[in-house]
């Protein structure tokens, strides 16, 4: 059973010529199967969590450890953490003008497969994934992220997350700038990956609001760049009521 | 850092930092009475290079060519060594193939150096080539010329003209080594649709300038292609004019500058006539150290030009350190009675979101990259419209990229 473990986890990103440490020794584990629901404040370190995992080179990894069935997550490019089963859905997916949607989903899942899919039934896949997510088949040729509304890109990205088949999924804000029916549809479509059972998804948000769709096992809450609270779902109707204020004045920095 | 720099002239530069790729830089707009285009000439037009002053590098059309590259073209030294550059024309049937004589009354029709290069190419050429597509046939296959360098130097002059009504797509290749100083003459009758694609593959030591003027006929199409990869130099100056009302030209250019080549490409699009069209884009990567490119788009709206629409753009993608982009639109407008005008230029660092957001799909890094480069040209080798260029130009961009980033 596929395990993404997070030891103790210190980073920090170089800004306005100064190193700032964002976060400060995090500590998560997340099993094939479990969803994690990590919420918390603006600023509180939320999404360098996600790019961290995920690689991005703006982030330096100072202290801690993250192993993904006892691999060295943090040894591996940002490449190979992808194929090793690692998804970032991203809360800003980038443009990239001149490339088809077609073109990167088939160029994506052959360096993850380590093969490239027969035509025939990958045509079929994309398809009926595109179908389940209300997305036009014409969304195919379109260039990747270009033009796209906000609701188009989540879409994409959860057609990805359902195409790619990854062990660890981290939505990155994936909720934020949907509309209710846009936000039903895409959550959907997490809903039928997790159903799967053989996913362990990390589900970032600032809103409760996604959760009345997607049902976490365990909700955390992340300030000053750990987490500082963990239970299961009823923290999340905690946090509803009582929005985040108990952490920001002095439990981040307790 | 890479170093992307645009004329000072520029009211704004962007350069590296953040994506600026798809951001516009804005040039320069000039409202006046009379033409700087034609005045910031070290000389006036002419076809006898003796009357051109030998450059010596600070002119306007000068300042950004290494002429110590040149290889004497530009001053005089560089003489002809008879077989240096073989050319060699496939025509379909019913397309007339003539090499003429000096006296030919063809030549020089479409257009007259502007520098002392084309001035000195078309003062010593000894035989002229003429393509000549008849009224109203239209081509179903392309028309190729190759030419080929064997080591030698050479000046040239090729004519292709369509009759009224013709449609012709034309391919030039240029292959192998040379020094080359060449002009080329597109004469347009009324109605007739040309598309011409000048590839320049050259190998690495070979030099090229040449001027390419397109003289536009009444309600014709002219669409240009300028594909430059190789050479040590090459330096070529399309530019077109229009004989006639409704005519319209769409000028575009790819180019793929490694290191320590120089590629230049400098445009001007003459609207002296009501009525017509213009539409330029080019776009070009670099790599390596001291790949310099520049790109010139002047165009100019004279005062009789009244209905004149045209757009003319430039986007760079610099891949790494230490090349060199110099970018400068210049847009005269000598009459307010247009249906539109602009310009844009650009130039970009690799963006390395982009480069992240492909990695995280498991793409590997070198295959993103090639990804994000043919992405970037996709749009202008997409309507090149013939399928052996189209793909030869993208194996093109990959060997580019294979031999760099690899």
């Amino acid at each position: 059973m596929a395990t993404l473990e997070i030891r103790d986890l210190h980073v920090t990103v170089e800004a306005d010529n100064a190193t700032k440490e964002i976060l400060k020794g995090v500590d998560l584990t997340v099993k094939q199967g479990e969803t994690h629901a990590i919420m918390g404040p603006n600023g509180s370190g939320k999404s360098t969590l996600a790019y961290s995992l995920a690689g991005h080179p703006k982030y330096t990894i100072t202290e801690g450890t993250v192993l993904l069935d006892g691999e060295d997550v943090l040894e591996m490019s940002v490449d190979e953490r992808a194929r090793a089963g690692l998804f970032l859905a991203m809360q800003y997916p980038v443009e990239v003008p001149g490339v088809s949607v077609s073109n990167f989903l088939r160029t994506s899942a052959t360096a993850i497969r380590g093969e490239a899919p027969k035509l025939r039934t990958w045509v079929k896949e994309v398809k009926e994934a595109m179908e389940r997510l209300n997305m036009d088949p014409s969304f195919a040729e379109r260039n990747v992220n270009e033009g796209f509304s906000g609701g188009e890109k989540k879409r994409h990205e959860i057609l990805q997350l359902e195409l790619l088949k990854p062990k660890i999924a981290i939505l990155d804000e994936t909720d934020s700038g949907l509309d209710v029916d846009a936000l039903r549809i895409v959550s959907e479509g997490v809903n039928r990956v997790r159903g799967t059972g053989e996913v362990g998804t990390l589900l970032i948000t600032h809103y409760t609001r996604i959760l009345r769709y997607i049902k976490p096992d365990h909700v955390h809450v992340f300030s000053g760049g750990r987490i500082v609270e963990s239970g299961g779902a009823e923290l999340a109707d905690k946090l509803e009521d009582e929005g985040y204020e108990a952490y920001t004045k002095g439990g981040a920095s307790a | 850092m890479a170093e992307a720099q645009n004329s000072p002239t520029l009211n704004s530069v962007r350069a590296g930092g953040p994506p600026p790729l798809g951001s516009t830089t804005a040039g320069q707009i000039a409202v006046a009475a009379e033409s700087t285009v034609a005045t910031r000439m070290s000389a006036p037009p002419s076809f006898d290079v003796a009357d051109f002053p030998v450059p010596h590098g600070r002119e306007e059309e000068w300042r950004f060519t290494p002429l110590e590259r040149l290889r004497g073209l530009h001053d005089g030294t560089a003489v002809a060594t008879g077989e240096g550059v073989k050319v060699d024309v496939r025509a379909p049937e019913g397309v007339t193939v003539e090499t003429v004589g000096r006296d030919d009354a063809r030549l020089g029709r479409a257009g007259t150096p502007v520098d002392r290069v084309a001035a000195q190419a078309y003062s010593a050429f000894e035989k002229a080539g003429v393509v000549t597509v008849p009224k109203e046939a239209v081509l179903t296959e392309p028309i190729r010329i190759a030419v080929h360098g064997e080591g030698g130097v050479a000046y040239g002059h090729q004519i292709i003209e369509l009759g009224a009504f013709a449609e012709a797509v034309v391919v030039i290749d240029h292959t192998g080594d040379a020094v080359l100083a060449a002009n080329v003459d597109y004469i347009l009758g009324d109605g007739a649709k040309l598309t011409v694609v000048s590839v320049q593959d050259w190998d690495d030591k070979a030099v090229h300038v040449g001027q390419h003027n397109a003289l536009v006929g009444r309600d014709a199409t002219f669409k240009s292609f300028v594909v430059t990869f190789g050479g040590d130099v090459v330096r070529l100056h399309p530019r077109v004019s229009y004989a006639g009302t409704g005519a319209e030209a769409e000028l575009f250019g790819l180019y793929f500058t490694d290191a320590g080549q120089h590629q230049e490409h400098r445009l001007l699009v003459d609207h002296n006539t009501p009525h017509c069209k213009s539409n330029v884009a080019y776009k070009g990567a670099l790599q390596g150290d001291d790949a310099h490119a520049v790109w010139i788009g002047d165009v100019l709206i004279e005062a009789k030009a009244e209905g004149t629409d045209t757009y003319e753009m430039n986007r760079n993608l610099v891949l790494t350190d230490g090349a060199r982009v110099d970018s400068v639109p210049n847009l005269e407008i000598e009459t307010g009675e247009i249906v539109g005008a602009g310009h844009a230029s650009a130039t970009g660092r690799f963006d390395d979101e982009q480069l992240f957001y492909l990695m995280a799909r498991g793409i590997p890094e070198h295959e993103a990259r090639r990804l994000v480069v043919r992405g970037f040209f996709a749009e202008l080798v997409q309507q090149i419209g013939v399928e052996d260029i189209e793909e030869r130009l993208i194996a093109k961009i990959d060997e580019e990229l294979e031999a760099s980033v690899g």
